[in-house]
């Protein structure tokens, strides 16, 4: 009896002791190592944006024509590409969750003690460990071919794709949740809102060219901004408003996220 | 351990109100070994579930671990241990890591978390397994896996789920071992809900039987097999020794029932203790020359205690 009231204690003193940060890193952790013990596929996901960057980077060069070299052509869609393998990676998250959701290991974990919000943004930072090697990468290899390196700007535009990436990661598992019972409406979901995103940011090609209603739709687009500001620093300049608007779509993001994502989890009844 | 008052549940399909749980009482004490028992969508996981702060109860109260459910789930959540009917290890990790990562979970610091881990797989015999993925462990590999998960920060009270279905039976006994070693060995209380009459007769102490989200019965088998069902003698006699054996059968026992027979009459009766009655009632028919053709004695199952309380067998429910 003596020992239990003991034990008792000790355990009350460990639950005083948790923190947010330490769930958030904790969960961190257990989803970074899947990565850490299967790098092949983080190999194998560079292969998409390294594709785009190879064989439709000529084309956009070719068709923008008079002058502009694949060097300048990359300086406008290499960024493009960054925020694109961003948007690939935090908004298909969700299927992970589905299947831990599924296999039962979600349940398992949400008996632990660990914070709500904890389970979701350790998740949706996770998302962000491959992306920061990915477009690193990325941009290494495209120097050779003529791309102007400026690290203390691509440092930044990480940084607000980071904040936006935890909002788009945080939305993705809210719709996990949401569609638990069938697997299809995720990706359904998924992919008829990501393309139309992508296409209306002006990732790919830009928009100037594009008709008037396309460019209204382009302006709601938190992602307009994001892909703005990041061509901005990427070819190494700070002082521009599009960095600021950048910041702002991607805090917002992120918060609208984070709401609608904790509150599924908190909500739902698996 | 547990103390539950009114704990009602219920939830909103459609238009409709479905009673999941309703109103449930219950007090678990220390160092118990209780099985829920009922069919499928009797309330047994739902209630579970709540115990385990995992689904808000809509109405009542529940205590458990001395702490309330409704007012801090977390503080619930630290002390107990729950391990649910499907696969608790991630597919895709491996088994130390999932160990390790349970621990820190559960806010053990790194080092105890190793220790702890590398306990449990001697324990649970999954010794060598650490570098394995979990989705290439056997079927009882991986619910070894998931006790292991359920026990790294050496709950007090440990909660299972249909610990064992869809199990074959021999990893079923081996999953029991384990449970029962646990038990013995650190006195862990434990509420498991399972559909296996077998299982909650031959290895819970108090069975609690729900039917429609309420608790109708709740005692140790045995006693409830007891007062439910009682054990039942059968002799079959041919017709001249009926009236002899209706005078006995009188005596010996009640709830009397006769059924015509190949070669005579069975002639059915409840007795409080059969094996003991059995060689008294045929002794006393013998004394009176009354020869016995055939005599049975029939033991109740909890099946019979279920059919007895609801009219339904729980055989039918469960393969439903």
């Amino acid at each position: 009896m003596s020992t239990a009231i003991i034990d008792s204690a000790a355990t009350s003193a460990r639950i005083a002791h948790r923190s947010l940060l330490g769930d958030i890193a904790s969960v961190w952790t257990r989803e970074t190592l899947t990565i850490l013990r299967d790098p092949f596929s983080l190999i194998f996901s560079l292969v998409q944006p390294l594709v785009f960057l190879g064989l439709f980077g000529p084309l956009l060069a070719g068709v923008a024509g008079d002058g502009l070299g694949f060097g300048s052509t990359l300086q406008f869609f290499l960024p493009g590409v960054v925020v694109m393998i961003t948007m690939f990676g935090t908004s298909m998250t969700g299927a992970n969750l589905q299947f831990e959701i599924m296999t039962g290991a979600f349940e398992r974990i949400l008996a632990t003690p660990l914070s709500r919000p904890a389970l979701l943004m350790g998740r949706a930072l996770k998302e962000l460990t491959p992306l920061v090697i990915q477009a690193v990468i990325i941009t290494l290899v495209a120097v050779p071919f003529g791309f102007d390196l400026f690290p203390a700007h691509i440092v930044v535009g990480l940084l607000i794709l980071g904040v936006f990436g935890v909002g788009v990661g945080a939305l993705s598992y809210a719709l996990a949740i949401a569609t638990r019972k069938n697997e299809w409406a995720f990706w359904a979901v998924q992919q008829s809102l990501l393309f139309p995103l992508l296409i209306l940011s002006g990732m790919m090609l830009p928009l100037e060219t594009g008709p008037d209603w396309m460019q209204a739709l382009s302006k709601a687009n938190p992602l307009t901004y994001i892909v703005d500001a990041e061509r901005v620093l990427f070819s190494g300049t700070f002082d521009d408003s599009a960095v600021v608007y950048g910041f702002i779509a991607a805090i917002v993001t992120a918060a609208v996220g984070l709401w609608v994502g904790v509150r599924t989890v908190t909500k739902t009844v698996l | 351990m547990i103390h539950t008052h009114q704990l009602t549940r219920t939830f909103e399909s459609g238009k409709e109100t479905v009673e999941a749980v309703r109103g449930i009482d219950l007090d678990v004490a220390e160092g118990e070994l209780v099985a829920f028992l009922g069919p499928n969508g009797a309330g047994k996981s739902t209630t579970l579930r709540m115990l385990t702060s995992l689904l808000p109860p809509t109405s009542g109260t529940a205590t458990v671990a001395g702490i309330d459910v409704t007012a801090d789930p977390a503080g619930v959540r630290g002390r107990i241990g729950y391990i649910g009917q499907k696969d608790g290890a991630g597919h895709n990790y491996r088994v130390w890591d999932e160990l390790l990562m349970q621990g820190r979970f559960y806010g053990l610091d790194k080092k105890r978390a190793a220790e702890r881990a590398e306990e449990l797989l001697g324990t649970l015999d999954l010794d060598g397994m650490q570098m394995r993925k979990v989705s290439t462990l056997s079927g009882g590999q991986k619910r070894r896996l998931d006790i292991a998960l359920g026990l790294i920060h050496e709950p007090a009270l440990l909660f299972l789920d249909e610990p064992s279905t869809g199990m074959d039976p021999q990893n079923r006994a081996n999953l029991w071992d384990h449970i029962l070693r646990l038990r013995k060995e650190f006195g862990t209380t434990i509420v498991l809900t399972t559909h296996y009459l077998e299982e909650a007769d031959t290895m819970a102490e108090r069975v609690v039987v729900i039917d429609h989200g309420q608790i109708i019965a709740d005692d140790t088998a045995d006693a409830l097999k007891a007062e439910q069902a009682g054990d039942r003698i059968t002799v079959t006699v041919n017709a001249e020794d009926l009236p002899t054996t209706r005078e006995v059968v009188a005596q010996a026992g009640t709830e009397v029932e006769e059924a015509p027979v190949d070669g005579g009459t069975a002639v059915s009766f409840r007795v409080d203790a059969g094996p003991v009655a059995l060689p008294g009632v045929l002794h006393a028919l013998g004394d009176k020359g009354v020869a016995v053709k055939a005599a049975t004695l029939k033991q109740p199952t909890l099946d019979d205690v279920f059919l007895n309380l609801t009219g339904r067998s729980l055989r039918e429910g469960a393969e439903a």
